[in-house]
């Protein structure tokens, strides 16, 4: 395909003869499909798409303080953001996605009846604290900073993935307000031998022989200056859901370890091997450019750690027609573990140029970063509309999945079909 | 009876907020009564937002996974069935 890097359109017959070779065919049948309006569809976002039986299963659905979020499953309860609430930075408290591992999680908690135990054979002692004294107590601190659930877009794997066959939406971004886990540790003290920060929430398994949902930290990572024990969402005490009252926060680190309905912090000397920690939540070892978990590497895999750059073109729709003579507004969102976006380039020939997008405002390394670019539409046909962000560390998205048994890191770059008529 | 039991105690513990999920019917056919003992630990929407990709091999793997991992109280005898509903009702086309 000899297509101008100009911006001219292409005709549909030209687009599917170059798209082969260019590795977009395997969009075209999701996107048609995803214009009959297909809720939670991925395809009409440019994407694969997900499972059959999760697009037919997927309904909205609002929980108790929550606006209708796509229903995944409803218990126990995992509900995914609806693109539209990514075209602003921040997410709303409402909109915000829900995922929970086991179908006992706990009714809503009166804040005056909740305490925080801290305690471990690396610990100095042990201690517990209420929320008024974590509040009293304690330096506050704020940061912007991503969520977003490990499995995110593991519906977009192809072969499919058993799994929550999440669509882009486990993810969100809010300012969360709290103390340092390092500050609350440091009232009983760390022993130089710790090795671990074991973390547990206030969830239950429905059955006494299921695995209690209990995720570790390095204990450099627990100690770091940004991860906090969260109390406040967007200016707001957090929704149960999102873990009312206090979760954790680990910037830069996938969804699982930001323990919701936090209640105990144990600090141990050695690793932890409960079924969260020793088998779910692993990835093939080296795969990812992603920091290693040193003390968990006692099998042929590793814990997910942090996640990988990524965006989200939010404006468009594949398969949307786009009237001549007004400019394609590409428009989304870019994220990475921590480093901080460096530039997000815009395709619209499929690939055959990029340009830079301008960058929204800088809410902090942790956070969204929004990115437009307005194209002109001189000639009618078809566009492959593209965005790939790149981190400050050089990292950047990917045009092809790097397939893994649990579907972790999808971040494959969107190839958006629009009609220029 | 014992699976019935295990429905309802599970519905009833989940309480209203769930109550939406009685409205996901698993499809008819020769072992469903065994798989409805799923519900005991999660809604029955796992099933059919997991399909259809699975085959039998696959969905012998996903039953296992909830008896050796996650401790369902699920016969062994009852797998084979449960796996073979699971495959035909909800697995990969080219399997059948």
């Amino acid at each position: 395909m000899m297509e101008k890097p100009d911006g001219r359109g292409v005709t549909r017959r030209n687009f599917l003869a170059g798209a082969a070779g260019a590795g977009a065919l395997a969009t075209l049948a999701p996107a048609s499909r995803a214009l009959a309006g297909q809720l939670g569809s991925s395809g009409v976002l440019g994407l694969a798409e997900i499972p059959d039986g999760a697009l037919s299963e997927a309904v909205m659905y609002a929980l108790p303080g929550k606006v209708p979020l796509i229903k995944k499953t409803y218990r126990p309860p995992n509900f995914e953001t609806p693109v539209e609430y990514f075209r602003t930075p921040i997410t709303p408290n409402k909109a915000f996605f829900v995922r929970y591992h086991l179908a006992g999680i706990p009714k809503p908690i009166k804040a005056a009846d909740w305490s925080l135990a801290v305690d471990g054979d690396a610990a100095g002692g042990a201690a517990k604290f209420t929320l008024a004294q974590l509040k009293k107590d304690f330096k506050t601190v704020e940061l912007t900073a991503v969520c977003q659930c490990s499995g995110n877009r593991r519906g977009l794997f192809e072969p499919h993935v058993p799994g929550v066959e999440w669509g882009v939406g486990a993810m969100g971004n809010a300012v969360w307000r709290g103390v340092r886990l390092k500050d609350v540790l440091a009232k009983v003290g760390v022993k130089p031998g710790a090795l671990e920060v074991v973390l547990d929430g206030a969830d239950q398994a429905p059955l006494a022989k299921t695995p209690d949902f209990v995720k570790s930290l390095p204990v450099d990572v627990a100690m770091s200056d940004d991860v906090l024990i969260a109390t406040e969402m967007n200016g707001q005490p957090l929704p149960h859901w999102n873990g009312f009252p206090a979760r954790l926060i680990v910037p830069g680190w996938t969804g699982t370890y930001w323990i919701k309905q936090l209640a105990h912090v144990r600090v141990s000397s050695t690793p932890e091997k409960n079924f969260w920690m020793s088998t779910a939540y692993r990835q093939p070892r080296g795969m990812f450019k992603t920091p290693t978990f040193t003390s968990q590497l006692y099998s042929p895999n590793e814990p997910i750690t942090a996640m990988v750059v990524n965006s989200l073109i939010t404006s468009l729709r594949s398969g949307q027609k786009i009237p001549r003579g007004k400019p394609l507004e590409v428009r989304g969102v870019a994220w990475d573990r921590g480093n901080g976006i460096a530039k997000v380039e815009v395709s619209t020939d499929s690939g055959a140029s990029w340009a830079a997008a301008n960058l929204g405002k800088d809410l902090g390394r942790y956070s969204f970063r929004e990115f437009s670019l307005s194209a002109p539409t001189r000639a009618d046909g078809g566009r492959v509309v593209m965005a790939r962000a790149t981190s400050k560390s050089g990292e950047t998205q990917v045009e092809t999945l790097i397939h893994n048994p649990a579907g972790y890191h999808h971040n494959v770059i969107q190839r958006i079909y629009v009609e220029i008529v | 009876m014992r699976t019935t039991t295990i429905a309802a105690v599970a519905l009833l513990a989940a309480g209203g907020a769930f109550a939406q999920e009685s409205k996901v019917m698993l499809k008819d056919g020769p072992g469903k009564d065994k798989a409805m003992q799923c519900v005991a630990c999660h809604s029955l929407d796992y099933i059919q937002m997991n399909s259809r990709f699975l085959d039998k091999g696959g969905w012998t793997g996903s039953v296992n996974k909830m008896i050796n991992a996650f401790g369902a109280p699920i016969p062994k005898e009852d797998v084979d069935a449960i796996a073979a509903y699971l495959a035909e009702n909800y697995g990969k086309p080219a399997a059948k």
